[in-house]
């Protein structure tokens, strides 16, 4: 609020603070230091940058889409409907959160793959999953769903659900009131969720390495370009990383940018204090 | 001091102690005096292991510490000042990248040699026979990248061969290549025999003759940072035995000397 | 139309029979916890009763009586609910919530607008149709909700305490507006003030431990309660017994005298109360009085103001003395005292 006002935190816990800001900061500003900017446009326009960096944002784009198809209706379940093992569901649903991407990339080929629990089926309906970009998009919308989920079932949880009552008792079809009442008030959530995603995918690498392969302009994304360029051409990777990491910024300033007074962000805050007379308009 | 700021300083010292100590173990061995660390290519996992206990047999009291990794990996490491005594590498681009940097200490040695290989599932379902029939329509094929060492032994080949292959995928690693060849989803892939060797039973084996126009060469060398360089020597002669050179042949490794 | 409920949650000990006339508006009172909102809720269709059956003008909201098995759900009942809270929809203006039932239930977007902005002239809410409900205050917000449910055109309107989450200078207004739109509308209300069960409603249904406890005409049940519950909302002192040819025999073997206004009478046990005004009772430090009176042996529990007077709380009865008296007496919370209340000021009635 103002300068004066009292924060009760201990001086020391600004010193680990700092240290915890370091921890984070200082290896971007080290690889931040070593580009070699005289070097650096020709060496993220190159063909197969250009390529990468379009696969990335084109995978990542189908698979935000796939997650706000899927992940809507999840996350709904989860938070609205009552059937037994939910609480199962909910955790096996966010474990790709914890598991290491290797590890889901060997789940996905057991699924999709040609020898997988789904790939002969696919294979005989003429569709080949392994080695092309639908692998990467399965792959990323695998890594990324649950954080749309997380952050969805979060908003729906925080309200929603006597407006929904309200709006069935006013005549709406749940159909409607889905429509109407139920994502309109989750949309903040549902916009950070689904730029989370967006970021979770675009930084996928190791499901798409252990699932899709690398292939360039099909399967090979930033990340897996970047890896590669590392083996020959550090120069390159430090580059490449950079733009990464721009994109990156990008993304999270946009998802935790400040509500701009706008009625949809203010929206799922005044599910509590809408009662309040007076409350906090502005 | 108050307790606080105490706090912080212990808590400061312990976050700054604890990575160093975690790695103060490779440390102590690379520059002790019984102890030799060996950063090895991956591929020579099997035999270095083997050789490894040999060298440890023919020299009691000293103990040595193997790492496996990509040679430009290991290379970069070493370029990072990672403490070592031996580098073997998988080809003789990154050991040249190491000797322009003058972390080598005298001239590497060619202790073995390693030829690309097409390995197939089981069974061979695709009907692989030869280097030509990898570019037939319809097969999956999986190889190395050209930026490593199995990639550009391939891209050799093709070159020397007029071939054009088109794979379906371009793996950072010769390991990769041969995981895709079991797990099934590819119908073959470039690896060298070694690997073929190493994975028999899960994959098949199909020579082709081309392959010997792109022989890959391992040279070894004694880093120039080195606490150990008599062992160091010691271990390079032991490849270059008949003893050492028995192991790697057993392992599908070519000659060292031709 | 008419409105019969009759439904049982064992979960929540809740088994209610409820008639609703045309036209009528019915008060459902009774402590915290006693059902009031599972009875909305179960009216409203969110949640479902384990058995029992509902009509509303004709139409089976639900019938879970043996080998039935109908539920409509809550979009097809017409019952719209009005809570504590407003509960506007935050993305939509006041003009666009109104019109959210008149759209939902099939109007174009021209006829609800014009409907919407029908009921919140009705409301007084005429100038607010672009805010956004963080911009209301909460009276506004109240009461465009109001012009909401009823734009809803509801066959039964389910009112939850709708006044109580106003500050005092918006619930008079609120409440004089629903008593002008209830009028011929009908609707439950649950409420704890007894103003708005005089002002609005025909009839009160005091509702205990998920059982209703006595349901009456609004002014019967105030001036002659059955229940503990609604001589509290009348203010007034109630001890349950038996009739006797000499009064009312309490439980623990107590009689008390008074007027029975049961000339129809003819001996035997009968449940009865015994009821008196907090005013009719006195306080003294010892039992030496004349009779015919009415003798309690009492400790205090609380000392609280009452209008001019002190409200004395002792054993489950109030008495209403002078500030004065108090002071003289040395009152304080703790100390045993003895009521007193002329035969004369105790009605005796059957429960």
């Amino acid at each position: 609020m103002n300068r004066q006002a009292y924060s009760g935190v201990p001086r020391w816990i600004y010193a680990l603070a700092v240290l915890a800001a370091l921890v984070v900061v200082l290896p971007l500003f080290a690889m931040v230091a070593r580009v070699n900017w005289a070097s650096f446009l020709p060496l993220v326009t190159s063909e197969s940058a250009l390529s990468a960096l379009g696969l990335s944002l084109r995978t990542s784009v189908a698979s935000t889409v796939l997650c706000i198809v899927l992940g809507v209706p999840l996350a709904l379940v989860l938070a609205r409907g009552r059937f037994p093992l939910q609480g199962l569901l909910r955790s096996l649903v966010l474990l790709p959160l914890v598991l290491p991407p290797v590890v889901g990339g060997i789940a996905l080929l057991y699924t999709f793959g040609r020898q997988g629990l789904l790939g002969r089926t696919l294979e005989f309906l003429g569709l080949q999953i392994a080695f092309s970009t639908t692998a990467v998009v399965l792959a990323q919308t695998f890594v990324a769903l649950p954080f749309l989920v997380v952050s969805l079932e979060g908003a729906l949880r925080t309200g929603g659900e006597r407006y929904e009552a309200v709006a069935a008792t006013l005549g709406a079809s749940p159909g409607r009131v889905f429509r109407r009442v139920t994502l309109p008030l989750v949309l903040p959530g549902l916009a950070s969720g689904a730029v989370l995603s967006f970021a979770r995918s675009l930084g996928e690498f190791g499901a798409t390495l252990t699932f899709a392969g690398s292939l360039q302009g099909v399967t090979r994304t930033l990340p897996l370009e970047i890896y590669l360029q590392r083996e020959t051409d550090p120069d390159a990777a430090v580059a490449l990383s950079l733009v990464l990491v721009a994109v990156a910024v990008a993304v999270v300033a946009l998802a935790y940018r400040r509500p701009s007074g706008g009625a949809l962000q203010t929206s799922t805050q005044r599910t509590t204090t809408a009662a309040a007379p007076g409350g906090n308009v502005a | 001091m108050k307790k606080g700021q105490k706090l912080a300083a212990l808590l400061l010292a312990f976050l700054v102690a604890a990575p160093l100590a975690a790695c103060g173990g490779g440390q102590a061995t690379g520059n002790g005096g019984g102890t030799l660390t060996v950063l090895a290519a991956a591929s020579l996992k099997a035999s270095f292991t083997e050789l490894a206990k040999t060298f440890e047999t023919q020299h009691p009291g000293t103990t040595v510490t193997l790492s496996f990794a990509g040679s430009a990996d290991l290379a970069g490491q070493i370029n990072q000042g990672a403490p070592a005594d031996v580098f073997a590498s998988a080809d003789t681009r990154n050991m040249e990248k190491l000797q322009e940097a003058g972390l080598v200490d005298g001239e590497p040695q060619v202790f073995a040699t390693n030829t690309l290989a097409i390995a197939v599932p089981p069974g061979n379902t695709a009907g692989i026979r030869s280097f030509a029939d990898l570019s037939k329509p319809g097969i999956r094929l999986v190889q190395c990248a050209k930026q490593v060492p199995c990639g550009a032994a391939a891209a050799a080949i093709e070159q020397k061969t007029g071939t054009d292959l088109a794979p379906v995928s371009e793996e950072n690693s010769v390991t990769d290549v041969l995981g895709k060849v079991i797990s099934g989803e590819a119908d073959a892939g470039l690896v060298y025999i070694t690997d073929v060797r190493s994975a028999a039973g899960q994959v098949e084996g199909v020579p082709f003759p081309e392959a010997a126009s792109a022989v890959n060469s391992y040279p070894a060398a004694v880093l120039s940072n080195s606490r150990n360089s008599a062992d160091a020597r010691a271990f390079l002669n032991l490849l270059t035995s008949p003893e050492g050179q028995q192991v790697l042949a057993a392992a599908g490794f070519g000659s060292g000397r031709n | 139309m008419t409105f019969t409920f009759e439904a049982a949650v064992a979960e929540r000990g809740f088994d209610v029979t409820l008639t609703v006339g045309p036209g009528e508006t019915v008060a459902v009172m009774g402590p915290n916890g006693a059902g009031k909102s599972t009875l909305l809720s179960v009216i409203a269709g969110l949640l479902r009763p384990d058995s029992g059956r509902a009509e509303l003008s004709g139409k089976a909201l639900f019938d879970f009586s043996p080998g039935r098995s109908t539920w409509t759900p809550p979009h097809q009942r017409g019952t719209a609910l009005l809570a504590q809270e407003p509960l506007l929809f935050p993305h939509l203006n006041a003009l666009e919530n109104v019109a959210f039932g008149p759209r939902s239930t099939g109007a174009t977007m021209q006829q609800a607008k014009s409907e919407a902005a029908r009921w919140l002239a009705e409301v007084e809410a005429q100038d607010l149709h672009e805010r956004r409900p963080a911009e209301l205050s909460g009276g506004q917000a109240q009461r465009v909700a109001v012009a909401r449910a009823l734009a809803a055109d509801p066959a039964l309107l389910l009112l939850d305490e709708p006044m109580a989450a106003l500050d005092i200078h918006s619930a008079p207004l609120l409440r004089r507006l629903l008593k002008r739109v209830l009028t011929d509308r009908p609707a439950i209300i649950i409420t704890h003030d007894v103003l708005d069960a005089l002002m609005l409603a025909d009839r009160v249904v005091i509702l205990e431990k998920g059982r209703i406890s006595e349901e009456g005409p609004t002014r019967e049940v105030l001036e002659r309660p059955r229940s503990k519950f609604a001589a509290g909302l009348a203010g007034l002192n109630l001890i349950p017994g038996n009739l006797t040819a000499r009064g009312l025999e309490t439980a623990d073997g107590q009689t008390i005298s008074g007027h029975v206004e049961d000339p129809s009478y003819a001996g035997g046990d009968l449940a009865a109360v015994a009821v008196f005004p907090p005013s009719a009772v006195s306080v003294f430090l010892d039992n030496a009085h004349g009779s015919p009176r009415n003798y309690f042996e009492v400790t205090i529990t609380d000392l609280e103001p009452h209008g001019d007077l002190i409200r004395v709380r002792a054993g489950g009865l109030a008495a209403d003395i002078t500030p004065a008296a108090s002071a003289d007496l040395g009152l304080v919370p703790g100390l045993p005292v003895h009521f007193v209340v002329k035969a004369m000021a105790v009605a005796i009635y059957r429960a």
